[in-house]
Protein backbone atom coordinates (compact mmCIF):
# COMPACT_ATOMS: atom_id res chain seq x y z
CA UNK A 1 0.00 0.00 0.00
CA UNK A 2 1.22 3.45 -0.82
CA UNK A 3 2.00 5.75 2.04
CA UNK A 4 -0.39 8.66 1.53
CA UNK A 5 1.43 10.83 4.06
CA UNK A 6 4.03 11.48 1.39
CA UNK A 7 3.50 12.63 -2.11
CA UNK A 8 3.94 9.67 -4.44
CA UNK A 9 7.32 10.30 -6.03
CA UNK A 10 6.26 8.73 -9.31
CA UNK A 11 3.60 6.60 -10.97
CA UNK A 12 6.09 4.15 -12.17
CA UNK A 13 5.24 1.44 -9.69
CA UNK A 14 5.67 -1.25 -12.32
CA UNK A 15 8.49 0.14 -14.44
CA UNK A 16 12.23 -0.53 -14.09
CA UNK A 17 13.97 1.09 -11.12
CA UNK A 18 16.05 3.45 -13.27
CA UNK A 19 12.92 5.11 -14.64
CA UNK A 20 11.31 5.23 -11.20
CA UNK A 21 13.83 7.72 -9.77
CA UNK A 22 12.07 10.90 -8.66
CA UNK A 23 12.31 13.62 -11.27
CA UNK A 24 14.33 16.68 -10.29
CA UNK A 25 12.15 19.75 -9.62
CA UNK A 26 11.42 21.24 -13.01
CA UNK A 27 9.74 24.50 -13.88
CA UNK A 28 7.56 22.65 -16.38
CA UNK A 29 4.84 20.41 -14.93
CA UNK A 30 2.95 19.34 -18.07
CA UNK A 31 4.84 19.07 -21.33
CA UNK A 32 2.31 18.38 -24.06
CA UNK A 33 3.18 17.90 -27.73
CA UNK A 34 0.83 17.52 -30.72
CA UNK A 35 -1.96 16.21 -28.53
CA UNK A 36 -5.15 15.19 -30.35
CA UNK A 37 -8.38 13.73 -28.98
CA UNK A 38 -11.40 12.29 -30.76
CA UNK A 39 -14.88 11.45 -29.45
CA UNK A 40 -15.72 8.73 -32.00
CA UNK A 41 -15.29 10.39 -35.40
CA UNK A 42 -15.42 13.93 -34.06
CA UNK A 43 -12.05 15.55 -33.27
CA UNK A 44 -12.19 17.67 -30.07
CA UNK A 45 -8.49 18.60 -29.72
CA UNK A 46 -6.16 19.32 -32.65
CA UNK A 47 -2.40 19.18 -32.33
CA UNK A 48 -2.25 20.96 -28.96
CA UNK A 49 1.32 21.72 -27.85
CA UNK A 50 1.71 23.52 -24.53
CA UNK A 51 3.99 23.60 -21.51
CA UNK A 52 2.27 24.23 -18.19
CA UNK A 53 4.57 25.54 -15.46
CA UNK A 54 4.82 24.07 -12.00
CA UNK A 55 3.32 25.95 -8.98
CA UNK A 56 1.64 28.53 -11.17
CA UNK A 57 -1.98 29.11 -12.13
CA UNK A 58 -2.72 28.50 -15.80
CA UNK A 59 -6.13 29.60 -17.08
CA UNK A 60 -7.82 27.96 -20.04
CA UNK A 61 -10.31 30.22 -21.82
CA UNK A 62 -12.40 29.93 -24.96
CA UNK A 63 -15.99 29.79 -26.16
CA UNK A 64 -18.25 26.82 -25.36
CA UNK A 65 -17.30 23.75 -27.34
CA UNK A 66 -13.72 24.91 -27.97
CA UNK A 67 -12.23 21.88 -26.22
CA UNK A 68 -11.09 23.50 -22.98
CA UNK A 69 -12.89 21.08 -20.63
CA UNK A 70 -11.82 18.15 -22.82
CA UNK A 71 -8.24 19.39 -22.55
CA UNK A 72 -8.54 19.67 -18.76
CA UNK A 73 -9.91 16.15 -18.50
CA UNK A 74 -7.13 14.82 -20.72
CA UNK A 75 -4.66 16.03 -18.07
CA UNK A 76 -5.84 13.34 -15.64
CA UNK A 77 -7.26 10.84 -18.13
CA UNK A 78 -10.77 11.60 -16.86
CA UNK A 79 -12.12 11.38 -20.42
CA UNK A 80 -11.30 7.67 -20.45
CA UNK A 81 -14.58 7.24 -18.56
CA UNK A 82 -16.35 8.34 -21.79
CA UNK A 83 -16.69 5.50 -24.36
CA UNK A 84 -15.21 5.90 -27.86
CA UNK A 85 -12.42 8.31 -26.93
CA UNK A 86 -9.14 8.08 -28.80
CA UNK A 87 -6.00 10.14 -28.34
CA UNK A 88 -2.73 10.82 -30.16
CA UNK A 89 0.39 12.80 -29.26
CA UNK A 90 2.49 13.13 -26.17
CA UNK A 91 1.36 14.26 -22.71
CA UNK A 92 3.94 14.23 -19.94
CA UNK A 93 3.86 15.26 -16.29
CA UNK A 94 7.36 15.98 -15.00
CA UNK A 95 8.72 14.02 -17.93
CA UNK A 96 6.54 10.97 -17.38
CA UNK A 97 4.25 9.86 -20.18
CA UNK A 98 0.80 9.82 -18.55
CA UNK A 99 -0.58 7.68 -21.36
CA UNK A 100 2.09 4.99 -21.16
CA UNK A 101 0.51 1.52 -20.86
CA UNK A 102 2.50 0.97 -17.66
CA UNK A 103 0.76 3.87 -15.90
CA UNK A 104 -2.35 3.28 -13.84
CA UNK A 105 -5.09 5.86 -14.60
CA UNK A 106 -6.24 5.79 -10.95
CA UNK A 107 -2.80 6.88 -9.81
CA UNK A 108 -2.79 9.63 -12.43
CA UNK A 109 -6.01 10.96 -10.95
CA UNK A 110 -4.51 10.86 -7.47
CA UNK A 111 -1.57 12.95 -8.58
CA UNK A 112 -3.80 15.22 -10.64
CA UNK A 113 -6.88 16.11 -8.60
CA UNK A 114 -10.00 17.69 -10.01
CA UNK A 115 -12.76 20.01 -8.84
CA UNK A 116 -15.87 20.32 -10.97
CA UNK A 117 -18.19 23.11 -11.98
CA UNK A 118 -21.00 21.90 -9.75
CA UNK A 119 -19.93 21.12 -6.21
CA UNK A 120 -20.49 17.42 -5.59
CA UNK A 121 -19.92 16.42 -1.96
CA UNK A 122 -20.86 12.77 -1.43
CA UNK A 123 -24.45 13.09 -0.19
CA UNK A 124 -24.40 10.32 2.37
CA UNK A 125 -21.14 11.47 4.00
CA UNK A 126 -20.41 14.04 6.68
CA UNK A 127 -18.04 16.96 6.11
CA UNK A 128 -15.18 15.00 7.71
CA UNK A 129 -15.93 11.81 5.77
CA UNK A 130 -16.00 13.76 2.52
CA UNK A 131 -12.54 15.17 3.15
CA UNK A 132 -11.07 11.85 4.28
CA UNK A 133 -12.71 9.44 1.85
CA UNK A 134 -9.76 9.52 -0.57
CA UNK A 135 -7.31 8.62 2.18
CA UNK A 136 -9.58 5.89 3.56
CA UNK A 137 -9.99 4.40 0.07
CA UNK A 138 -6.21 4.28 -0.02
CA UNK A 139 -6.24 2.24 3.16
CA UNK A 140 -5.10 4.85 5.68
CA UNK A 141 -6.17 3.79 9.19
CA UNK A 142 -3.88 5.95 11.36
CA UNK A 143 -6.41 8.04 13.31
CA UNK A 144 -3.92 10.75 14.23
CA UNK A 145 -2.88 11.14 10.61
CA UNK A 146 -6.52 11.29 9.52
CA UNK A 147 -7.33 13.93 12.16
CA UNK A 148 -4.31 16.01 11.16
CA UNK A 149 -5.04 15.75 7.46
CA UNK A 150 -8.71 16.68 8.02
CA UNK A 151 -7.76 19.90 9.77
CA UNK A 152 -4.92 20.74 7.37
CA UNK A 153 -7.07 20.21 4.29
CA UNK A 154 -9.98 22.23 5.65
CA UNK A 155 -7.62 25.00 6.73
CA UNK A 156 -5.98 25.06 3.30
CA UNK A 157 -9.43 25.25 1.74
CA UNK A 158 -10.19 28.21 4.08
CA UNK A 159 -13.17 26.31 5.48
CA UNK A 160 -11.91 25.14 8.90
CA UNK A 161 -13.16 28.08 10.95
CA UNK A 162 -16.62 27.76 9.45
CA UNK A 163 -17.07 23.98 9.97
CA UNK A 164 -14.80 22.97 12.86
CA UNK A 165 -17.72 22.77 15.31
CA UNK A 166 -19.90 20.54 13.13
CA UNK A 167 -17.57 18.28 11.22
CA UNK A 168 -20.06 15.41 11.36
CA UNK A 169 -22.97 17.19 9.75
CA UNK A 170 -23.73 16.16 6.16
CA UNK A 171 -21.50 17.80 3.53
CA UNK A 172 -24.64 18.79 1.67
CA UNK A 173 -25.78 20.92 4.64
CA UNK A 174 -23.21 23.58 3.67
CA UNK A 175 -23.86 26.58 1.41
CA UNK A 176 -22.90 26.39 -2.27
CA UNK A 177 -19.63 28.25 -1.75
CA UNK A 178 -18.75 26.13 1.29
CA UNK A 179 -19.56 22.92 -0.62
CA UNK A 180 -17.19 23.97 -3.41
CA UNK A 181 -14.42 24.65 -0.87
CA UNK A 182 -15.23 21.25 0.72
CA UNK A 183 -14.63 19.65 -2.69
CA UNK A 184 -11.31 21.48 -2.92
CA UNK A 185 -10.42 20.22 0.59
CA UNK A 186 -11.34 16.69 -0.52
CA UNK A 187 -9.17 17.04 -3.63
CA UNK A 188 -6.14 18.28 -1.69
CA UNK A 189 -6.48 15.80 1.21
CA UNK A 190 -4.71 13.12 -0.85
CA UNK A 191 -1.91 15.62 -1.57
CA UNK A 192 -2.04 15.75 -5.35
CA UNK A 193 0.62 17.65 -7.30
CA UNK A 194 -1.79 19.28 -9.68
CA UNK A 195 -5.27 20.67 -9.12
CA UNK A 196 -7.60 20.94 -12.10
CA UNK A 197 -10.50 23.34 -11.61
CA UNK A 198 -13.34 23.19 -14.13
CA UNK A 199 -15.28 26.47 -13.81
CA UNK A 200 -15.17 26.21 -10.02
CA UNK A 201 -17.01 29.48 -9.38
CA UNK A 202 -19.69 29.45 -12.06
CA UNK A 203 -22.42 28.57 -9.53
CA UNK A 204 -21.12 30.80 -6.73
CA UNK A 205 -22.04 34.30 -5.55
CA UNK A 206 -19.39 37.06 -5.62
CA UNK A 207 -18.38 36.56 -1.97
CA UNK A 208 -17.93 32.80 -2.34
CA UNK A 209 -16.13 33.43 -5.64
CA UNK A 210 -13.72 35.82 -3.94
CA UNK A 211 -13.00 33.19 -1.26
CA UNK A 212 -12.28 30.49 -3.85
CA UNK A 213 -10.03 32.91 -5.81
CA UNK A 214 -8.16 33.80 -2.63
CA UNK A 215 -7.75 30.08 -2.01
CA UNK A 216 -6.40 29.50 -5.54
CA UNK A 217 -3.87 32.24 -4.89
CA UNK A 218 -2.77 30.54 -1.66
CA UNK A 219 -2.74 27.02 -3.09
CA UNK A 220 -0.43 27.88 -5.97
CA UNK A 221 2.43 28.11 -3.48
CA UNK A 222 2.28 24.31 -3.31
CA UNK A 223 0.23 23.15 -6.26
CA UNK A 224 0.23 23.47 -10.00
CA UNK A 225 -3.24 24.74 -10.84
CA UNK A 226 -5.05 24.64 -14.17
CA UNK A 227 -8.40 26.43 -14.23
CA UNK A 228 -11.05 26.50 -16.93
CA UNK A 229 -13.16 29.63 -16.66
CA UNK A 230 -15.69 31.57 -18.71
CA UNK A 231 -15.11 34.63 -16.57
CA UNK A 232 -12.44 36.74 -18.25
CA UNK A 233 -11.91 38.92 -15.19
CA UNK A 234 -11.39 35.80 -13.09
CA UNK A 235 -8.78 34.49 -15.51
CA UNK A 236 -7.09 37.90 -15.40
CA UNK A 237 -7.18 38.02 -11.58
CA UNK A 238 -6.03 34.54 -10.64
CA UNK A 239 -3.79 33.21 -13.39
CA UNK A 240 -0.14 33.65 -14.30
CA UNK A 241 -0.49 32.29 -17.82
CA UNK A 242 -3.54 32.03 -20.05
CA UNK A 243 -4.28 29.73 -22.97
CA UNK A 244 -6.99 30.60 -25.50
CA UNK A 245 -8.61 27.63 -27.23
CA UNK A 246 -10.87 27.80 -30.27
CA UNK A 247 -12.34 24.90 -32.24
CA UNK A 248 -10.07 22.39 -30.56
CA UNK A 249 -6.90 24.34 -31.26
CA UNK A 250 -4.64 26.29 -28.95
CA UNK A 251 -4.77 29.74 -30.58
CA UNK A 252 -2.56 31.66 -28.18
CA UNK A 253 -0.73 30.92 -24.94
CA UNK A 254 1.18 33.60 -23.07
CA UNK A 255 1.61 35.46 -19.80
CA UNK A 256 -1.87 36.49 -18.61
CA UNK A 257 -0.96 40.18 -18.77
CA UNK A 258 -0.02 39.79 -22.44
CA UNK A 259 -3.27 38.00 -23.29
CA UNK A 260 -5.34 40.74 -21.66
CA UNK A 261 -3.23 43.78 -22.53
CA UNK A 262 -1.76 43.05 -25.93
CA UNK A 263 -2.65 39.67 -27.39
CA UNK A 264 -0.81 38.71 -30.57
CA UNK A 265 -3.74 36.99 -32.28
CA UNK A 266 -6.81 39.00 -33.44
CA UNK A 267 -9.10 36.10 -32.45
CA UNK A 268 -7.78 36.26 -28.88
CA UNK A 269 -8.28 40.04 -28.83
CA UNK A 270 -11.87 39.65 -30.07
CA UNK A 271 -12.62 36.95 -27.50
CA UNK A 272 -11.19 38.65 -24.40
CA UNK A 273 -12.84 41.96 -25.26
CA UNK A 274 -16.24 40.35 -25.92
CA UNK A 275 -16.37 41.03 -29.69
CA UNK A 276 -16.18 37.38 -30.64
CA UNK A 277 -18.90 35.78 -32.76
CA UNK B 1 -19.50 41.36 -33.39
CA UNK B 2 -20.69 44.81 -32.39
CA UNK B 3 -21.33 45.34 -28.70
CA UNK B 4 -24.18 47.46 -27.37
CA UNK B 5 -21.69 49.83 -25.70
CA UNK B 6 -19.39 50.31 -28.71
CA UNK B 7 -20.91 53.76 -29.31
CA UNK B 8 -19.39 54.86 -25.97
CA UNK B 9 -15.91 54.12 -27.33
CA UNK B 10 -16.75 55.91 -30.58
CA UNK B 11 -17.93 58.98 -28.65
CA UNK B 12 -14.78 58.89 -26.52
CA UNK B 13 -12.61 58.76 -29.64
CA UNK B 14 -14.49 61.60 -31.33
CA UNK B 15 -14.31 63.81 -28.21
CA UNK B 16 -10.55 63.36 -28.15
CA UNK B 17 -10.27 64.28 -31.84
CA UNK B 18 -12.54 67.28 -31.25
CA UNK B 19 -10.27 68.36 -28.40
CA UNK B 20 -7.24 67.95 -30.69
CA UNK B 21 -8.84 70.20 -33.34
CA UNK B 22 -9.72 72.82 -30.71
CA UNK B 23 -6.19 72.79 -29.25
CA UNK B 24 -4.59 73.23 -32.68
CA UNK B 25 -7.00 76.05 -33.52
CA UNK B 26 -6.06 77.81 -30.26
CA UNK B 27 -2.36 77.63 -31.19
CA UNK B 28 -3.03 78.93 -34.73
CA UNK B 29 -5.14 81.84 -33.42
CA UNK B 30 -2.61 82.73 -30.70
CA UNK B 31 0.18 82.86 -33.31
CA UNK B 32 -1.99 85.01 -35.57
CA UNK B 33 -2.75 87.38 -32.67
CA UNK B 34 1.02 87.64 -32.11
CA UNK B 35 1.86 88.20 -35.79
CA UNK B 36 -0.91 90.74 -36.37
CA UNK B 37 -0.72 92.40 -32.93
CA UNK B 38 -4.44 91.65 -32.62
CA UNK B 39 -5.46 92.19 -28.98
CA UNK B 40 -9.12 91.25 -29.57
CA UNK B 41 -8.06 87.93 -31.09
CA UNK B 42 -5.69 87.30 -28.16
CA UNK B 43 -8.60 87.88 -25.77
CA UNK B 44 -10.71 85.43 -27.72
CA UNK B 45 -8.01 82.75 -27.39
CA UNK B 46 -7.75 83.36 -23.63
CA UNK B 47 -11.52 83.11 -23.20
CA UNK B 48 -11.79 79.91 -25.30
CA UNK B 49 -9.35 77.95 -23.10
CA UNK B 50 -12.26 76.99 -20.86
CA UNK B 51 -13.71 74.84 -23.67
CA UNK B 52 -10.57 72.69 -23.68
CA UNK B 53 -10.67 72.37 -19.90
CA UNK B 54 -14.28 71.18 -20.11
CA UNK B 55 -13.40 68.64 -22.81
CA UNK B 56 -10.62 67.29 -20.62
CA UNK B 57 -13.06 66.79 -17.75
CA UNK B 58 -15.58 65.14 -20.09
CA UNK B 59 -12.97 62.73 -21.50
CA UNK B 60 -11.74 61.78 -18.01
CA UNK B 61 -15.31 61.20 -16.92
CA UNK B 62 -16.06 58.99 -19.94
CA UNK B 63 -12.83 57.03 -19.40
CA UNK B 64 -13.50 56.34 -15.71
CA UNK B 65 -17.09 55.41 -16.44
CA UNK B 66 -16.02 53.01 -19.19
CA UNK B 67 -13.38 51.37 -17.02
CA UNK B 68 -15.84 50.96 -14.15
CA UNK B 69 -18.78 49.62 -16.13
CA UNK B 70 -17.33 47.86 -19.18
CA UNK B 71 -14.17 46.18 -17.86
CA UNK B 72 -12.04 46.96 -20.93
CA UNK B 73 -9.05 44.79 -21.86
CA UNK B 74 -6.49 44.67 -24.70
CA UNK B 75 -6.88 47.45 -27.32
CA UNK B 76 -10.02 48.86 -25.63
CA UNK B 77 -8.07 49.36 -22.41
CA UNK B 78 -5.14 50.90 -24.28
CA UNK B 79 -7.51 53.31 -26.04
CA UNK B 80 -8.99 54.47 -22.72
CA UNK B 81 -5.62 54.90 -21.00
CA UNK B 82 -4.04 56.62 -24.01
CA UNK B 83 -7.12 58.83 -24.46
CA UNK B 84 -6.85 60.08 -20.87
CA UNK B 85 -3.15 60.83 -21.23
CA UNK B 86 -3.50 62.49 -24.63
CA UNK B 87 -6.32 64.70 -23.33
CA UNK B 88 -4.01 65.99 -20.57
CA UNK B 89 -1.37 66.77 -23.20
CA UNK B 90 -3.95 68.62 -25.31
CA UNK B 91 -5.13 70.60 -22.29
CA UNK B 92 -1.52 71.68 -21.74
CA UNK B 93 -1.24 72.64 -25.43
CA UNK B 94 -4.25 74.89 -24.79
CA UNK B 95 -2.50 76.40 -21.76
CA UNK B 96 0.57 77.16 -23.88
CA UNK B 97 -1.65 78.79 -26.53
CA UNK B 98 -3.22 80.93 -23.79
CA UNK B 99 0.27 81.89 -22.60
CA UNK B 100 1.27 82.94 -26.12
CA UNK B 101 -1.95 84.99 -26.41
CA UNK B 102 -1.27 86.78 -23.09
CA UNK B 103 2.28 87.67 -24.14
CA UNK B 104 1.12 88.78 -27.59
CA UNK B 105 -1.27 91.23 -25.85
CA UNK B 106 1.70 92.82 -24.02
CA UNK B 107 3.85 92.91 -27.17
CA UNK B 108 1.06 94.41 -29.29
CA UNK B 109 1.36 97.78 -27.54
CA UNK B 110 5.17 97.96 -27.87
CA UNK B 111 7.35 98.67 -30.93
CA UNK B 112 7.88 95.47 -32.84
CA UNK B 113 11.19 93.59 -32.64
CA UNK B 114 12.60 92.01 -35.78
CA UNK B 115 13.17 88.58 -34.37
CA UNK B 116 9.67 87.23 -34.93
CA UNK B 117 10.60 85.41 -38.10
CA UNK B 118 11.57 82.06 -36.58
CA UNK B 119 8.53 81.83 -34.34
CA UNK B 120 5.90 81.14 -37.04
CA UNK B 121 8.24 78.55 -38.58
CA UNK B 122 8.59 76.79 -35.23
CA UNK B 123 4.83 76.97 -34.67
CA UNK B 124 4.16 75.51 -38.12
CA UNK B 125 6.37 72.50 -37.36
CA UNK B 126 4.82 72.03 -33.90
CA UNK B 127 1.31 72.15 -35.43
CA UNK B 128 2.30 69.65 -38.14
CA UNK B 129 3.61 67.35 -35.43
CA UNK B 130 0.35 67.69 -33.51
CA UNK B 131 -1.68 67.02 -36.68
CA UNK B 132 0.37 63.92 -37.53
CA UNK B 133 0.19 62.60 -33.96
CA UNK B 134 -3.61 62.96 -33.95
CA UNK B 135 -3.89 61.37 -37.40
CA UNK B 136 -2.12 58.35 -35.95
CA UNK B 137 -4.99 58.12 -33.49
CA UNK B 138 -7.29 57.39 -36.44
CA UNK B 139 -4.92 55.41 -38.65
CA UNK B 140 -2.69 53.74 -36.01
CA UNK B 141 0.37 54.40 -38.20
CA UNK B 142 3.49 53.61 -36.20
CA UNK B 143 5.96 55.02 -38.77
CA UNK B 144 4.20 58.36 -38.86
CA UNK B 145 4.20 58.52 -35.06
CA UNK B 146 7.94 57.76 -35.02
CA UNK B 147 8.58 60.59 -37.48
CA UNK B 148 6.75 62.98 -35.11
CA UNK B 149 9.07 61.92 -32.28
CA UNK B 150 12.14 62.45 -34.47
CA UNK B 151 10.97 65.94 -35.52
CA UNK B 152 10.96 67.14 -31.91
CA UNK B 153 14.73 67.67 -32.18
CA UNK B 154 14.14 70.18 -35.02
CA UNK B 155 11.94 72.38 -32.82
CA UNK B 156 14.35 72.05 -29.87
CA UNK B 157 17.14 73.23 -32.12
CA UNK B 158 15.21 76.25 -33.45
CA UNK B 159 14.37 77.20 -29.86
CA UNK B 160 18.05 77.06 -28.89
CA UNK B 161 19.11 79.18 -31.88
CA UNK B 162 16.47 81.81 -31.13
CA UNK B 163 17.45 81.82 -27.45
CA UNK B 164 21.06 82.60 -28.38
CA UNK B 165 20.08 85.31 -30.85
CA UNK B 166 17.73 86.96 -28.36
CA UNK B 167 20.43 86.85 -25.66
CA UNK B 168 22.90 88.68 -27.93
CA UNK B 169 20.18 91.12 -28.91
CA UNK B 170 19.45 91.96 -25.27
CA UNK B 171 23.15 92.60 -24.59
CA UNK B 172 23.42 94.90 -27.58
CA UNK B 173 20.13 96.74 -26.96
CA UNK B 174 19.21 96.62 -23.29
CA UNK B 175 16.05 98.66 -23.96
CA UNK B 176 14.59 95.58 -25.70
CA UNK B 177 15.05 93.24 -22.75
CA UNK B 178 11.42 93.05 -21.67
CA UNK B 179 10.18 92.45 -25.25
CA UNK B 180 12.96 89.96 -26.03
CA UNK B 181 12.11 88.04 -22.84
CA UNK B 182 8.48 87.76 -23.93
CA UNK B 183 9.67 86.30 -27.26
CA UNK B 184 11.89 83.85 -25.40
CA UNK B 185 8.91 82.64 -23.38
CA UNK B 186 6.81 82.31 -26.52
CA UNK B 187 9.57 80.30 -28.17
CA UNK B 188 9.65 78.05 -25.10
CA UNK B 189 5.85 77.65 -25.28
CA UNK B 190 6.09 76.46 -28.90
CA UNK B 191 8.86 74.09 -27.94
CA UNK B 192 6.57 72.71 -25.20
CA UNK B 193 3.72 72.26 -27.70
CA UNK B 194 6.08 70.12 -29.81
CA UNK B 195 6.90 68.13 -26.65
CA UNK B 196 3.20 67.46 -26.07
CA UNK B 197 2.84 66.37 -29.73
CA UNK B 198 5.76 64.00 -29.11
CA UNK B 199 4.04 62.60 -26.02
CA UNK B 200 0.86 62.03 -28.00
CA UNK B 201 2.82 60.28 -30.77
CA UNK B 202 4.42 58.00 -28.16
CA UNK B 203 0.98 57.26 -26.74
CA UNK B 204 -0.30 56.42 -30.23
CA UNK B 205 2.47 53.84 -30.66
CA UNK B 206 1.40 52.29 -27.37
CA UNK B 207 -2.20 52.26 -28.62
CA UNK B 208 -1.32 50.61 -31.93
CA UNK B 209 1.38 48.19 -30.83
CA UNK B 210 1.23 47.94 -27.03
CA UNK B 211 4.87 49.08 -27.07
CA UNK B 212 6.16 51.74 -24.67
CA UNK B 213 8.69 53.93 -26.53
CA UNK B 214 8.88 56.76 -23.98
CA UNK B 215 12.35 57.89 -22.99
CA UNK B 216 13.86 55.97 -25.90
CA UNK B 217 17.17 57.70 -26.57
CA UNK B 218 17.53 55.77 -29.81
CA UNK B 219 14.55 57.42 -31.54
CA UNK B 220 15.44 60.90 -30.27
CA UNK B 221 19.05 60.46 -31.39
CA UNK B 222 17.82 59.55 -34.87
CA UNK B 223 15.98 62.89 -34.89
CA UNK B 224 19.08 64.82 -33.78
CA UNK B 225 21.18 63.14 -36.46
CA UNK B 226 18.56 64.21 -39.01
Amino acid sequence: MLDPSNRPPTFAVSVPAAAAAPAAPAPVAFDIRNFCLWYGASQALREVSIQIPSTRVTAIIGPSGCGKSTFLRALNRMHELTPGVRIAGDLRLYGEDLYSPSIDATLVRRRVGMVFQKSNPFPTMSIAENVLCGLRLNGVRDQQLLRDRLEQSLRMAALWDEVKDHLYRPGTSLSGGQQQRLCIARAIAVRPEVLLLDEPCSALDPIATAKVEELIHELKKEYTIVIVTHNMQQAARVSDRTAFFYMGQLVEYAETRTIFMNPANPQTEAYVSGRFG
Amino acid sequence: MKRFFDTELENFRSHLLQMGERAMEQVRLAMRALGESDIALADKVIAADDELDQLEILIDDEAIRYMTLRGPVASDLRLIVVGMKASHDLERVGDEATGIARRSRKLAIEPRLELYADLPRMATIALEMLRDALDCFVQEDEQRALSVIRRDAEVDNLNRILYRRLTSFMIEKPETISRALELMFISKSIERIADHATNIAEEMIYLAKGKDVRHSDEIKQEGKNG
